[in-house]
């Protein structure tokens, strides 16, 4: 026998080929709807920062301090919800009635990049989202909170809040049936959203105990709050550490979820 | 010479069910082949497809296409087939010539290449003035013709057509037949489905005909109709000549080498019963006849279709 066959190896460079033409189609179809894309995933954080950012505090209801720790929850929420949705209801979509994925799964690579190429795209579009919330926060704000050194720690954040539900997009889209699809996205994504440190520091819940433990076991929150750390430092938050470290490994395991629910969909 | 389609002893049980979907099924198609999988709905034809396509996972036996094992080496296998569905799953957030090149850029198809064959296939298939539209545009022919032209993008060495003219229209159903012939002129070898039997009969090479996840029969589609000819018949009409009895000429018929039995339909026509294809009798009964100075009027034969082949081996209860 002699060493890997010439097969093998043109069937790695085979994989990697049909990995990156798959990226680009969803980057092409992106670009092709751009506008689209844009105001879908900028029109809900838009007007929550207008709220509670700029109404409430014209109001006197809320001092500028909260309108600048709110400004990074609401970055974080809009990478992670930009995400999840990337990958949720068009995977359903997908897998159940157009079947447009099929000549994805027949391309000529393991099936289970699909799926990682699903959560590649779909933190991609997040990033793009949550940049968009920098000069939108400033506009509604009128200021933007900023820490050079910090940047590094800010763009991690960023691409694991983005992770985070990309993962759990592609877990709830390959085990939840697609007829109660709707209803199981309403009833997981709100808590979701309001359980995650968004719109409060997590050290501000000591009165809430409960409240605070149930905060702590939604990943979101250490995205909220790493993405805190990154921007308003001076604000208590968890440490940067301990928030990468949970979100990777709820990263991961929602991703050991997601794309064995995806094999279990697509190969039979 | 690899076959282009191998599969032995080919056992599929899906989880929870108390039978094998596919229960040792054997068969090969070989290269540049039109080979049809016929079979009643359940029969196994699909789960074998997907088989073949690496979509679904065998429980035993062994699955080669274009020489590649399926199960140990699936995305080789990918690169050989190109699957045309019955459902179509085209990229709707692409045009129609955006389908063929990115489904080439999947198989990694350089882009000059890529070019030249797009332009050919569209053209081809009827659809290069169309080629730029919307998806949504496109009826349900149109759409079946841009997949069998996207899944030749990456030229692939085996086609399976899963029921590739359901839902036509007669016109659009001969396009296809003619553009399935020209692949295959080309040394694609193709594996279609279908309920058609019409279709099976016109197009398939060889037949293979799948009850309960078996193969109960396998031949081209004259040597599967021939297995029945004695369920063939001959309708003769004739006037007699004057003064000849009915009763003579049925008796001098049952002479004729190849007719089973003759019997009286009315006055002026009998029914042979035959032992053999009707147009080899055709000959010697009209010799007969003339010699007794009777006119042939018409002439009507029952030749055994694949479709009573095929009822003939699945039985005839609904599924």
């Amino acid at each position: 026998m002699s060493g890997p066959s010439v097969e093998v190896v043109a069937g790695g460079v085979a994989a990697r080929r049909a990995f990156l033409a798959i990226l680009w189609r969803d980057i092409f179809v992106t670009g092709k709807e751009l506008g689209y894309f844009l105001s879908q995933v900028t029109i809900q954080p838009l007007f929550m920062l207008l709220v509670f950012g700029k109404v409430l505090n014209a109001g006197g209801y809320v001092s500028d301090e909260y309108s600048r720790l709110f400004l990074p929850g609401v970055i974080a929420l809009t990478a992670f919800v930009t995400a999840l949705q990337t990958v949720a209801l068009p995977l359903v979509m997908e897998l159940s009635y157009t079947k447009e994925i099929e000549d994805r799964l027949l391309a000529p690579l393991p099936t289970y990049l699909v799926a990682v190429e699903k959560m590649v795209i779909a933190v991609l579009r997040s990033l793009v989202a949550a940049g968009l919330m920098f000069p939108v926060g400033a506009l509604v704000l009128g200021s933007l909170p900023w820490h050079v050194e910090r940047l590094p720690l800010l763009l991690v954040s960023l691409v694991l809040a983005g992770w985070i539900g990309a993962a759990l997009g592609l877990a709830l889209a390959t085990t939840v049936p697609p007829a109660k699809v709707n209803m199981v996205f309403a009833m997981i994504l709100t808590p979701i959203m309001f359980t995650g440190a968004t719109q409060y520091p997590w050290q501000s819940l000591d009165s809430i105990a409960w409240f605070k433990v149930l905060t702590a076991i939604n990943p979101l929150t250490y995205a909220s709050e790493a993405v805190r750390g990154a921007m308003v430092p001076h604000v208590p938050h968890i440490p940067p550490w301990l928030c990468l470290l949970v979100l990777v490994g709820a990263g991961t395991a929602l991703s050991a979820v997601g794309v064995r629910g995806f094999l279990r969909r697509t190969i039979h | 010479m690899t076959a282009a389609v191998q599969v032995e002893e080919l056992v599929k049980r899906y989880p929870k069910q108390d039978r094998n979907a596919v229960d040792g099924l054997s068969f090969t198609v070989k290269p540049g082949e039109i080979f049809g999988l016929l079979g009643p709905n359940g029969a196994g034809k699909s789960t074998t497809i997907g088989v073949l396509t690496t979509r679904i996972r065998l429980t035993a036996g062994d699955v080669r296409v274009a020489g590649v094992d399926v199960m140990r080496d699936p995305v080789a296998a990918r690169r050989r087939i190109a699957v045309v569905p019955q459902q179509a799953n085209l990229d709707r957030e692409l045009t129609p010539r955006q389908n063929l090149t990115f489904h080439a850029a999947y198989h990694g198809v350089p882009r000059i290449r890529r070019d030249e064959l797009v332009g050919g296939l569209l053209t081809q298939f009827g659809l290069a003035a169309q080629a730029d539209a919307k998806l949504d545009w496109y009826s349900g022919g149109m759409a079946q013709r841009l997949m069998i032209a996207r899944a030749m993008m990456h030229e692939p060495a085996v086609l399976f057509l899963d029921e590739p003219t359901t839902g036509l229209d007669p016109q659009a159903r001969l396009f296809l037949w003619e553009r399935v012939r020209e692949l295959r002129a080309r040394g694609v070898t193709i594996v279609l489905t279908t309920h058609d039997l019409e279709e099976a009969s016109v197009m398939a090479d060889r037949v293979g005909i799948v009850d309960h996840g078996r193969m109960v029969a396998m031949d081209t589609p004259a040597g599967l109709t021939r297995g029945l000819a004695g369920r063939s018949v001959l309708d003769v009409t004739m006037t007699l000549a004057d003064g000849d009895e009915m009763t003579g000429v049925v008796v001098a018929l049952q002479t004729v080498v190849g007719v089973d039995r003759a019997e009286p339909l009315d006055s002026t026509s009998v029914r042979l019963a035959l032992t053999n294809e009707p147009e080899t009798l055709i000959g010697p009964v009209v010799t007969l006849l003339a010699g007794r100075s009777a006119t042939v009027t018409a002439l009507r034969s029952g030749a055994p279709t694949l479709e009573d082949v095929f009822l003939h081996l699945t039985g005839d209860e609904l599924r």
